[in-house]
């Protein structure tokens, strides 16, 4: 059974379509990457997933529920969690009040979810009382992964977690996003550093102009001689 | 008599709503055009008002001037100066977010208001500013009627003499004289407005408001000088907004702070542009005709409550016009005539 | 001279501290609303008027009238939002900015109507002042000011220890995140009303024991609101506070020297001169 379906979707955001009948699927444990160019719908994807764009046909399931039409308040209750890219902390509030606003859905005691999060990113823990809007970008990155984790998601949505982030931070990401899933949670992501993502996979999907080109896994895309000449830089 | 007074009545009502529709058209240059929030009509009104009365009425030792000059300078000065306050405000907040421009619009009104009330020399105060001449009020008298009369057939001319001299003739030049010249002044300068306006909006630099409406980013990228383009559309709309004050002093002959209170001068304007439909210029007039129709059909309350109640029944009619614009919001954002390529902002 | 200085430098004091519950109020709904609430001095005067009912209906005293006032008030919000501003909200920000005009509107004509246009006050006669050296000091100021202390106190809790005041400032931090969070945008908009609708009836009747009742009191109290809220930087309720007591004391200070009936103007050249040099107010925030 999968985690994530999506199947023949087809829709945008109000104007014109962005996507055109785009299949994907995320099993439970994986880590899948969508990669692509400039424009192609990768993240507008990836909000189809959550509620964030107008479908116009196909379907969205979630654990076999379809969850096409749920706006993402409802979806977060089913155990996705998902992360912008950009404006993804609450800047005038405290490393610890942003988790707790990630958690404001749960009505049991988060403080053993909290303890979980400050061991994945000790960083954190360390600053649980700065306001995040003084951090730098990795560790509002980080901040931002906490905030999503709080509700023990059964799928984590990354849109290009390591866009504007020095390449050691962009290491440290990786390495976290594979010790989250290690916990057992599916990560679907976008990435613009479609080398280094790829490397951490299980599977890819290549997207252009909003419909499916390649899927395969993370090592034979990175194999394969079309999609590295395209996104690759060679 | 019965008829003179529903036709004194009938000039009266159409005079008011031709100034009422001067003043929704200007507010349609600020907010149709450019999206612009102006809660201070009443103000950049007062001031047109102030200033026209000021320029035409004869010297007078309570207020400033009066310097009796022709009612035409009159209406051009209202709008210079309506204008001139409109760039000072304009220049403060243009760069800002509209919600900026709608407080500062709500202060200067307040401000205008108090300096009317308190600052005697300049408007004689709370006791107002008197006999504001009619504009042309003398064209049309016993003598000039009775002049044309004479370029009839004689048997017709006869009669219309003589109905002239009785009692409805009377009746009838009295509303001739003043009131109907009034009507006709106002929609001679409701018409220049509406030119005015419908020309900016067909014109380039009405393309360009739009466009800064729909997507100001855009047309910042486009390289066009977006605070300026927004701020010749406020200034203008105020100058139109000050050729209404003019229009109503020199139409009512008096005026005094009392009447530029933000309901009058402000909330009902607004109501006639949402009602009509923002943006368009027909949308407008209509608006400002069938508002006025139906504040003036609710007069009815009062009577119908009587002298007693009359202020119970002032505010019912208010509160009336109040829900009606939020149904009207709701219901038919567009308006009654909407912009064309502008459907509901559903 | 000094002893005159400080006597109106308390009535400043006083009127910031009515101007402040306004300017909360103002800021946050802006803050999570995203639009200029005109009819909150309205509201204002709508709380003063709840209270006056008790007060010669019932023959409550004022203190203990303002606790149904604050209830009503905050009803009064959350039914306006409901049944108006939510049906608009989809629409862009300036529609509701006319909304609440016209809601500003409509109400003070109720107003009118159920209490009477005239100058009302709630205790008859006046009051016998406290003499503190040479400053003369009304037992209503103290407790305007005292009053205004404690609910700042309140709200300030409010806004970092409860579950519900942390989102509000989530949702006025970042309200697309606050939504894929699963906050509960309506359940926290309808807080935010409640909040900010028995704020302002306190700063209503805290006013009308000031001055006196009058349909118009909100209308005319409504733009220094908004000066003390833009000084503090619109959004931000603790700037609020600052801008609030910036406000009232530069009013009353300004009648040392200029006609007292140009109090308005002073907030008013206070805000425009804040809009020149920063626009964001007095205090940086996050943007």
């Amino acid at each position: 059974m999968s985690l994530l379906t999506i199947e023949g979707v087809t829709g945008g955001y109000g104007g014109a379509d962005i996507l055109h009948g785009v299949d994907l699927r995320v099993g439970p444990g994986e880590i899948v990457v969508i990669i692509g160019p400039n424009g192609a719908g990768k993240s507008t994807l990836m909000k189809a997933a959550f509620g964030l764009v107008t479908i116009r046909e196909g379907a969205v399931l979630f654990e076999r529920r379809d969850i096409t039409r749920l706006r993402p308040d409802q979806i977060v209750r089913e155990g996705v969690s998902y992360v912008p890219q950009e404006r993804n902390v609450f800047p005038s509030m405290t490393v610890h009040e942003n988790l707790e606003m990630g958690a404001f859905i749960r009505d049991d005691d988060i403080r053993p979810q909290l303890d979980k999060i400050y061991d994945l990113f000790p960083r954190l823990g360390e600053r649980r009382d700065q306001v995040a809007g003084s951090m730098s970008g990795g560790e509002r990155q980080m901040l931002a992964m906490g905030r999503a984790l709080m509700l023990e998601p059964k799928l984590l949505l990354l849109d290009e977690p390591t866009a504007g982030l020095s390449p050691l931070f962009m290491d440290q990401t990786f390495e976290r996003i594979q010790s989250i899933n290690r916990t057992g949670i599916g990560i679907l992501m976008v990435e613009q550093n479609a080398k280094q993502a790829l490397a951490i996979c299980d599977r890819g999907y290549v997207l252009t102009m909003g419909r499916n080109r390649v899927e395969d896994t993370g090592a034979s895309l990175l194999a394969n001689k079309d999609v590295a000449e395209m996104f690759l830089g060679g | 008599m019965e008829w003179a007074g529903l036709l004194t009545y009938g000039v009266f009502f159409v005079t008011v709503a031709g100034i009422y529709a001067v003043l929704t058209l200007g507010l349609n240059v600020q907010f149709g055009f450019t999206g612009q929030i102006n809660i201070g009509i009443a103000g950049f009104f007062a001031v047109g008002a102030y200033t026209s009365a000021i320029l035409t009425t004869a010297a007078s030792d309570h207020h400033l001037g009066g310097f009796g000059l022709p009612f035409p300078i009159g209406v051009a000065g209202a709008m210079v100066a309506s204008a001139l306050v409109a760039v000072v405000i304009g220049w403060v907040t243009m760069r800002l977010r509209t919600d900026y421009l709608a407080i500062a619009t709500i202060g200067i009104a307040e401000i205008i208001r108090l300096a009317l009330k308190n600052e005697e020399w300049l408007t004689n105060g709370v006791r107002g500013v008197p006999a504001i001449p009619r504009p042309f009020s003398e064209t049309l008298e016993f003598d000039t009627l009775a002049g044309l009369a004479g370029l009839l057939p004689d048997p017709l001319e006869a009669t219309v003499l003589e109905v002239l001299s009785g009692p409805l003739g009377a009746a009838v030049l009295e509303v001739l004289s003043g009131p109907l010249v009034s009507l006709v002044v106002v929609l001679v300068f409701l018409a220049l407005a509406w030119w005015m306006v419908e020309r900016a909006r067909v014109s380039p630099w009405g393309r360009v408001l739009r466009a800064i409406r729909e997507n100001e980013d855009g047309v910042r990228a486009a390289g066009k000088d977006v605070v300026r383009c927004r701020l010749q559309a406020f200034v203008l709309g105020s100058a139109i907004m000050g050729m209404a004050g003019a229009l109503y002093a020199n139409f009512v002959g008096f005026i005094s702070p009392e009447a530029f209170l933000p309901l009058y001068g402000t909330f009902l304007v607004w109501v006639m542009l949402i009602a009509g439909g923002a943006g368009n210029n027909t949308g407008a007039l209509v608006g400002a005709f069938v508002i006025w129709l139906l504040w003036s059909a609710t007069q009815f309350l009062t009577d119908a409550l009587g002298a007693e109640y009359a202020t119970q029944a002032g505010a019912l009619r208010v509160l009336l016009i109040g829900v009606l614009l939020q149904v009207i919001l709701i219901l038919r954002p567009q308006g009654l005539v909407p912009e064309n390529g502008r459907k509901g902002r559903h | 001279m000094l002893m005159d200085f400080l006597q109106v430098g308390l009535y400043g004091v006083v009127l910031g501290s009515i101007l402040t519950l306004g300017a909360i109020g103002v800021s946050l709904i802006y803050g999570i609303l995203r639009f200029a609430h005109f009819a909150h001095g309205d509201l204002m005067a709508l709380g003063a008027y709840f209270a006056l009912s008790l007060v010669v209906g019932l023959g409550f005293p004022v203190w203990a009238s303002a606790p149904f006032a604050i209830v009503a008030a905050a009803l009064a919000a959350i039914a306006i939002d409901q049944i108006v501003y939510r049906r608009l909200r989809r629409v862009e920000p300036v529609i509701l900015l006319i909304s609440s005009f016209g809601i500003a509107i409509a109400l003070r004509s109720i107003i009118q109507l159920v209490w009477g246009p005239h100058n009302q006050v709630y205790v008859k006669g006046i009051q016998m002042p406290w003499r503190v050296g040479d400053l003369i000091v009304k037992p209503d100021h103290v407790w305007i000011v005292l009053g205004a202390v404690v609910l700042v106190i309140a709200l300030h809790l409010f806004l970092t220890r409860t579950k519900t005041g942390k989102a509000m400032r989530a949702m006025s931090d970042n309200m697309d995140l606050a939504l894929v969070s699963g906050i509960p945008a309506e359940r926290v908009i309808m807080a935010t009303w409640a909040v900010g609708g028995g704020l302002a009836a306190v700063a209503g009747i805290f006013l009308a024991m000031d001055t006196r009742l009058h349909p118009v009191m909100g209308w005319s109290v409504l733009l220094p609101v908004f000066a003390a809220a833009i000084l503090g930087g619109i959004g931000r309720p603790y700037g609020a506070i600052a801008g609030g007591m910036v406000i009232g004391m530069a009013m009353e200070l300004s009648t040392m020297i200029i006609d007292p009936t140009y109090k308005p103007a002073v907030a008013f050249g206070l805000m425009v001169l804040m809009l020149i040099v920063r626009p964001q107010g007095l205090f940086k925030g996050n943007a």
